[in-house]
């Protein structure tokens, strides 16, 4: 039996896939550098920035902007406060806006293609049937699956970072949006057709807006999905808290590994809690 | 003048169209052919006319077509086959801008959940249609405006739906249709999610309404007293045909076959005049909250001498007087439930006037209107015999 089955030669996919990767990394690669250097720059420059507004000033903003989206109530300010300082007094500072600036570009890359790629789906079945089972597949793979595309396209470093969390965090946002859409009430659709409106009317006049808090349950989805990746990436050199843990990690550091791992866990929770007050509004 | 004209129309929903039209054809029942094939005859072989100026009503059992019959004019669904022709153009041969200019500026629709924009605010509401026609916003503003203040609801303008009671919903949905200004108004059920009471004024306000501005109307309802009280012709369906088109006398008279006739059940009018028809506005009193000098105001204001008791939930709880209250005040007490009366009669709103004509002369007093306890309207003998001759009086006028 095992002799008929190895009689069979052994399918020729590694090699095809590594093909195909070769064809596109030897073709494209003006491509990728370019976006590898651009975004490099872009991110650094971001990051910059983050880390020249005075610490004591950041934290202040963050916890203004805490009150006043969780309706001028005083717990997630206190511990935005409370938890940002602990991060700066542990010397995590610069990781911590390194993170940021990962974590911002991955989920507003993702948002970018996630929302009309969500839309498409809502109207179009065919574009339904295709998407969903590739969303399926994404959403099976463990994260760090995609960093080999990412290094094989970029390299190492931030970039193919922020483009292994960008696939791993694009499925929720396209799938609601996708149910955002497809939930408005029928009645709504056909006052809207009723009243002549083209598809793009509709689809920002009406759709849209009744779309928009399951969008948004969704990007937040995305958010911490894309903070969950922080760790994963910095295995290909992406700079920040994960590095911090995973290096921990390495050297059996629990001590360190700890305050890191706390620090990503504060700024999730803050993230969490931001984006989820920012749906409610209203 | 012929406004719409509907020939042949027919639509099936579901694959398997062909086959399913076989076996209409064989005279096959509508849930037969679901099995058979699961291909689902929402409108089949329809054709009227409509004039400029008339309500067409269209009533018939859930299920019937009448939702899908609609939605056709407006080509929200396309037909099968069948040509519908507005003002002579036939819509199923526009295309989309043609199609989009024709609901932009002909047609407007109401629907029976008042389908309106939750997020938009009553006058962005108002103003949806004549947003997506690109007209400028302070002109829309001010037609929007205007059709409110028709509908007396200009001091609404700036309330999101949710905060409005149905009524009032309704009249935005209303206004909303109108400010288009377009010659047809496509009503799908519009007053059917209205309870009773509002359902009536309501109805009241379109006729009204079409006094002053005559536009061609399609009146969805599968209640066949709003048919016959708005309609000036009415078609009846059933299991997606249309089996019988004409005047409510000419119906009433005239049955096409015997589904007709059980649907209209010898329509003597005062066996079709339900109480709910009949009944008005309670004026009542709270007996958990309200003295004596409340109830005493209340009568002066309302001019009656009789209010009905109800509690917190509104739940019927008997009636008081306004000698018995006089009394009370006198003696100062504070609350009314010492002069409650418990000895009136109380029936169902979907009790027949017929039914109920016996205990309501008997009674010195109004009879309360019940619903799962909750007191919903009352029954005024006074009201009672005009609403019987006012109908009796449309009879002869529709000779
Ligand atoms: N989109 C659809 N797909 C399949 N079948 C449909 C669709 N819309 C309506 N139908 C079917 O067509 C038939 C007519 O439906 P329609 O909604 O027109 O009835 P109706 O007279 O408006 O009923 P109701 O009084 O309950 O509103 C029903 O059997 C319904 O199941
Ligand atoms: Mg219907």
């Amino acid at each position: 039996m095992n002799k008929m089955l190895d009689s069979i030669p052994s399918l020729p996919v590694a090699d095809t896939v590594e093909t195909i990767m070769d064809w596109l990394t030897s073709h494209l690669s003006a491509l990728f550098s370019f976006i590898q250097d651009g975004g490099k720059n872009a991110m650094d420059f971001i990051t910059e920035m983050l880390v020249a507004i005075p610490p004591v000033v950041f934290i202040l903003v963050i916890a203004i902007i805490a009150f006043f989206a969780t309706k001028r109530k005083f717990g997630l300010a206190i511990f935005s406060i409370i938890g940002l300082l602990f991060i700066y007094n542990q010397g995590l500072w610069e990781e911590l806006m390194n993170t940021i600036t990962l974590v911002i570009f991955s989920s507003i890359i993702a948002i970018i293609i996630g929302i009309p790629l969500g839309i498409l789906m809502s109207k179009s079945i065919v574009a339904e049937n295709i998407i969903k089972p590739i969303l399926d597949f994404m959403q099976t793979m463990p994260g760090f699956v995609y960093l080999i595309p990412a290094v094989a396209f970029f390299g190492i470093g931030v970039v193919p970072g922020v483009f292994a969390s960008v696939i791993f965090a694009l499925p929720p946002t396209v799938r609601f949006t996708n149910l955002g859409i497809r939930q408005v009430p029928r009645e709504l659709v056909e006052a809207a057709d009723s009243y002549g409106s083209t598809g793009w009317q509709k689809l920002l006049k009406v759709e849209l807006p009744l779309a928009k808090s399951t969008i948004m349950a969704g990007i937040n989805q995305t958010v911490l999905l894309s903070l969950s990746m922080v760790v994963i990436a910095s295995m290909i050199g992406a700079p920040g808290l994960g590095r911090e843990v995973l290096s921990a990690l390495q050297r059996a550091q629990v001590g360190n590994g700890f305050v890191a791992g706390l620090s990503l866990v504060i700024f999730a929770i803050i993230v969490d809690r931001l984006t989820q007050s920012f749906n409610k509004k209203k | 003048m012929t406004k719409i004209k509907v020939e042949n129309v027919t639509k099936i929903f579901g694959k398997h169209i062909n086959s399913a039209l076989k076996l209409v054809e064989q005279k096959k029942s509508k849930t037969e052919i679901l099995k058979q094939t699961g291909a689902t005859i929402g409108v089949y072989d329809a054709s009227f006319s409509v004039n400029e100026g008339e309500i067409f009503v269209i009533m018939g059992l859930s299920g019937s077509g009448k939702s899908t019959l609609v939605r056709l004019l407006n080509h929200l669904i396309e037909p099968t086959s069948g040509s519908i022709y507005i003002d002579g153009e036939n819509i199923s041969k526009m295309n989309k801008q043609q199609l989009r200019t024709i609901r932009r500026e002909k047609m407007s629709m109401v629907f029976q959940n008042f389908g309106l924009f939750p997020q938009r605010t009553v006058l962005a509401n108002t103003e949806y249609g004549l947003e997506v026609r690109g007209i400028p916003k302070e002109e829309r503003t001010k037609k929007a405006e205007a059709a409110l203040e028709n509908a007396g609801l200009l001091p609404y303008k700036d309330q999101f739906p949710s905060q409005l009671s149905g009524g009032m919903q309704q009249r935005v949905g209303l206004a909303r249709a109108l400010a288009n200004n377009p010659d047809i108004l496509l009503m799908d059920e519009a007053f059917s999610a209205l309870d009773p009471l509002i359902r009536k004024d309501m109805q009241d306000e379109l006729l009204d309404l079409q006094q002053k501005v005559r536009k061609t109307i399609i009146f969805i309802t599968h209640d066949l007293n709003e048919a016959l009280r708005i309609g000036d012709r009415i078609a009846l369906m059933k299991d997606g045909k249309i089996i019988q088109i004409g005047t409510g006398e000419e119906i009433l008279t005239n049955p096409a076959n015997d589904y007709v006739k059980t649907f209209l059940e010898d329509v003597d009018r005062s066996k079709v005049l339900t109480v709910e028809n009949a009944m008005i506005r309670p004026i009542s009193v709270n007996v958990e909250i309200d003295g004596p000098k409340v109830a005493l105001k209340r009568m002066r204001e309302e001019e009656v001498s009789v209010l009905l008791a109800v509690d917190k939930n509104r739940e019927f709880k008997g009636y008081i007087t306004a000698d018995d209250a006089l009394e009370a005040a006198k003696r100062g007490e504070k609350n009314v439930v010492g002069i409650l009366k418990t000895d009136m009669e109380s029936v169902a709103p979907d009790m027949l006037i017929q039914d109920v004509l016996g205990i309501i002369s008997e009674s010195s007093i109004p009879l309360a209107v019940v619903k799962e306890n909750k007191l919903v309207g009352v029954l005024i003998k006074g009201v009672v015999i005009q609403s019987l001759a006012s109908d009796t009086e449309e009879v002869a006028a529709n000779e």
